[in-house]
């Protein structure tokens, strides 16, 4: 077939192409923002969260940790950063899309034309615009009330850049892997907090690294959150607290690579599990 | 792509679904012509919603060969999906965005959408354009479920159940939509276990029971095939009324002239309605 007739056929009517998936992508993030903020508890549920057990662990252990040069609060402020990327990212997208799932959101999307890609692009742009809102509040809270300082070295607001971008993306893969595991909507909340919770417990956001015992780090380790509290502590406290640590450095290039092996793990687990349907649906 | 017009918009042969040991689709043979209505009727449990979401491309099935605007939905591709317009069975519209926004995006997934708010004015919610659809009606909701099916200006237009739960006034409102979108041409595929609606909107219809298609035609051919048998009525001279099922109803009149001498006391005689029909076809006879 000629371009001649290619361009009279769509002239008349003919086929027109399909719209691509990042255009679609970015207009479903526009609508999810849009949905999210709409909704003013789940806002108040996502951002508060992280902002409360802050202030609670912050204003609780305050005193000067011997020989790291900080303070237990400011130990806090950047733990509950990191905390904070995976409540928006892996919490929020768990939830919310095994509700979609239930409620048969997906199924009607899938009904039509749009191609799979755009929805989680969706989610994605969602999830960096929650994930960034999220941490400047905390971080705000961390200089105003708890002497945290903000790097004065370009190279440490690259790791930050990279840790908030890796971390964000392996969390947020999760979430969408683990939105398969509840039956219902209603559970879904239930089965995406425990583990999370459990994680924080022994990935030290609520407890410094030195009390926890050296079997549930091993453990923490294998997952992402561990090294974003490491590599946020890293950006954000001064290099003096690195004794703290379980190897005595930030580690910036460990955390690059389990945060990468998870952003490649976390894709191949979605594009296994991922389900359009209930199990119930067939 | 584009199908012929002397094929069949929809072509289903031998299908066969199981869940479990339950059988819900037991070889079941469709033909739909390019742009006529066809209305699937039968009762809950008949098998009518899994044959339609297999049509959509939204179940497997067992056995049996499927074809959908040329297609096998199994292998559907986003081109077949834009030619292929869905209303759902139960609603899932974004609660928090409001009609007009809620079309306008979903129009930007077709290569062809129609006009967002000449689809808003089609189903009749031009005054909830800005509403939010948590603070729509039922009724409101099911035409917002369809004009997300047509904003893509489908082929084909399936519809599982679209007026279960309205009342009568939402119900009449909604046939005149269905007929609209048909006068513009376009293939719909309906169920429905409300015999009356088959009767109003389908070109031809095919009643299941069981997994099984236990009649197919126009509404008026089944009535004639099926409906032979009428019913006289009258009142006995005890009082107490009297009916009779009858395949030669002017014999039973000119018998009961004689045994009364003259007038018949209460007589009537009727002709089944396609209802006593259908409700003999799904073998739910006298559950009324």
């Amino acid at each position: 077939m000629t371009t001649t007739t290619e361009r009279v056929r769509t002239r008349e009517g003919g086929p027109r192409r399909l719209p691509a998936a990042w255009r679609l992508g970015f207009h479903r993030g526009a609508l999810e923002i849009k949905q999210f903020f709409r909704l003013r508890d789940q806002v108040v549920f996502t951002f508060a969260f992280p902002i409360v057990f802050l202030f609670l662990f912050a204003s609780i252990f305050s005193d000067d940790v011997t020989g790291a040069g900080v303070t237990a609060s400011q130990l806090y402020v950047p733990a509950m950063m990191a905390a904070g990327i995976m409540t928006t990212s892996f919490q929020s997208l768990g939830i919310s899309i095994a509700i979609e799932r239930d409620e048969k959101v997906l199924r009607r999307l899938r009904g039509t034309p749009m191609p799979p890609a755009a929805y989680f692009i969706g989610k994605i742009w969602l999830v960096l615009v929650t994930g960034f809102l999220e941490t400047v509040i905390l971080l705000l809270v961390g200089i105003t009330f708890y002497d945290v300082e903000l790097p004065s070295d370009a190279m440490r607001w690259l790791d930050f850049g990279w840790i908030f971008l890796l971390g964000l993306t392996a969390c947020a893969l999760l979430g969408i892997a683990i939105s398969s595991v509840p039956k219902t909507g209603k559970s879904a909340t239930s089965v995406v907090v425990l583990p999370f919770l459990v994680l924080q417990f022994i990935s030290g956001v609520y407890i410094s690294i030195g009390t926890i015992p050296d079997w549930m780090l091993d453990i923490s380790a294998v997952f992402p959150l561990k090294w974003m509290c490491q590599g946020l502590r890293g950006v954000f406290l001064p290099e003096s607290a690195q004794v703290l640590e379980q190897a005595g450095s930030w580690e910036f290039g460990r955390i690059a690579l389990v945060l990468g092996a998870w952003c490649v793990g976390g894709l191949l687990l979605c594009l296994l599990t991922f389900r359009w349907k209930t199990r119930r649906d067939g | 792509m584009t199908a012929h017009a002397n094929e069949l918009a929809v072509d289903v042969r031998g299908l066969r679904k199981q869940y479990g040991d339950i059988t819900a689709v037991d070889g079941i043979d469709l033909g739909i012509r390019q742009g006529e209505v066809f209305g699937l009727l039968g009762p809950n449990g008949a098998g009518k919603s899994t044959t339609v979401e297999i049509l959509q491309g939204n179940r497997s099935r067992d056995a049996g060969e499927v074809s959908v605007l040329g297609t096998d939905p199994v292998n559907a591709t986003r081109a077949w999906r834009s030619r292929v317009g869905i209303v759902w069975q139960d609603e899932s519209a974004p609660p928090e965005l409001t009609v007009g926004e809620t079309v306008r995006h979903f129009a930007r997934y077709y290569p062809r959408p129609r006009d967002p708010e000449e689809v808003i004015g089609l189903v009749g919610l031009e005054q909830k354009t800005g509403s939010r659809i948590k603070a729509l009606s039922g009724g409101q909701r099911r035409r917002l479920d369809v004009a997300l099916g047509v904003i893509g200006g489908p082929d084909l237009l399936l519809l599982d159940e679209p007026t279960t739960g309205f009342d009568p006034a939402a119900r009449r409102q909604f046939w005149e939509l269905i007929r609209r979108l048909a006068d513009e041409g376009t293939t719909i595929l309906l169920t429905t276990h409300y015999l009356e609606e088959a009767e109003a909107l389908a070109d031809r219809l095919a009643v299941i029971a069981r997994g099984l298609v236990v009649a197919e035609g126009e509404p008026a051919e089944l009535r004639d095939r099926f409906g032979t048998e009428a019913v006289v009525g009258w009142t006995d001279s005890d009082g107490s009324p009297r009916t009779e099922r009858t395949g030669t109803p002017t014999r039973t009149v000119a018998e009961l002239m004689h045994r009364f001498d003259g007038e018949i006391p209460g007589l009537r005689v009727a002709r089944p309605t396609l209802e006593d029909v259908y409700l003999r076809l799904t073998g739910q006879e006298g559950t009324r």
